[in-house]
């Protein structure tokens, strides 16, 4: 498997989540996913986003095109230097929010996304990496 | 218009005793939550239903969920129904998978639908 260029992306504001969904739907639209792949990515990297922007202070996206023999993939990088998370599989719990969320946005994501996973621990701030490949790449 | 964001609120037109808001641009937490301010305003004027467009809406996270069913419920008292109408199949796919609903909220596919359904809701109370 190679990797193409990164684009990174700053998470600062609301206006910046905006700016996260539109360039992870041009990254999902150039390695052809279908409509429905294309807004199930948009809407995990919209909710990832405004984790990083609220609970993590701000931080930055990286986006990683992933080729593969069988299809092109996307990586969205999600990093933070903020508190970070002490219980990760409570966080993921549905409903569960130490704010004013509804409390789907983490495990929401990773019901739409292939590959998920969270680094992170108190003091140390929060990277989350997600993976998404349009039908018949994934695992090819 | 926003001058520091460039960004501009979602216009709410009153078609006679109904409140209509048709998303068109790109919106951001902050104008989602002005809309929320805005039609719970509009509401308490005296009103007998809400309908928000959303088929130009390319996705409704968490977020954007929450703020519907707040509107539905900020206004379900003066202004009965909220009616979200044109939902795209790809975001009601998405939200299905991602275990979200949108409480308090009525559903209509068009336009037209919406607005019957508030009729409805006018003769049920
Ligand atoms: N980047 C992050 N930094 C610190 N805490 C986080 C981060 N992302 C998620 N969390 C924690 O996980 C919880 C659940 O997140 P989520 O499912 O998105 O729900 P919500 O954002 O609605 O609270 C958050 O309330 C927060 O406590
Ligand atoms: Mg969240």
């Amino acid at each position: 498997m190679t990797t193409a260029a990164v684009t990174t992306l700053p998470i600062t504001s609301d206006l910046e989540i905006a700016g996260v969904r539109q360039a992870v739907r041009e990254a999902a639209v150039a390695a052809g996913f279908s409509l429905v792949e294309q807004t199930k990515v948009v809407t995990a990297a919209s909710e990832l986003a405004r984790n990083t922007l609220v609970h993590g202070g701000g931080g930055r996206l990286e986006i990683t095109r992933l080729d593969r023999p069988h299809g092109q993939g996307i990586r969205l990088r999600f990093r933070d230097e903020g508190p970070g998370i002490a219980d990760v599989e409570t966080a993921l719990s549905d409903g569960y929010t130490t704010g004013h969320g509804l409390g789907l946005g983490l495990g929401g994501a990773r019901r739409l996304v292939q590959e998920f996973a969270i680094d992170t621990a108190p003091g140390r701030g929060t990277t989350v990496t997600v993976t998404a490949w349009p039908r018949g790449a994934w695992g090819g | 218009m926003n001058a520091a964001t460039g960004m501009r609120r979602v216009s709410v037109h009153r078609l006679g005793e109904v409140l209509l808001a048709s998303i068109q641009q790109e919106l951001t937490d902050s104008i989602a939550v002005a809309l929320r301010q805005d039609l719970t305003e509009m509401a308490a004027a005296g009103t007998r239903g809400v309908i928000i467009d959303i088929s130009q809406v390319e996705i409704v996270d968490s977020f954007l969920a929450r703020v519907l069913a707040e509107i539905a419920a900020a206004t379900r008292i003066l202004a009965g129904r909220t009616v979200v109408c044109g939902m795209r199949p790809p975001v009601a796919i998405t939200m299905v998978e991602m275990g979200l609903g949108l409480p308090g909220l009525h559903t209509a596919r068009s336009l037209e639908d919406a607005l019957a359904l508030v009729e409805a809701g006018e003769v049920g109370r």
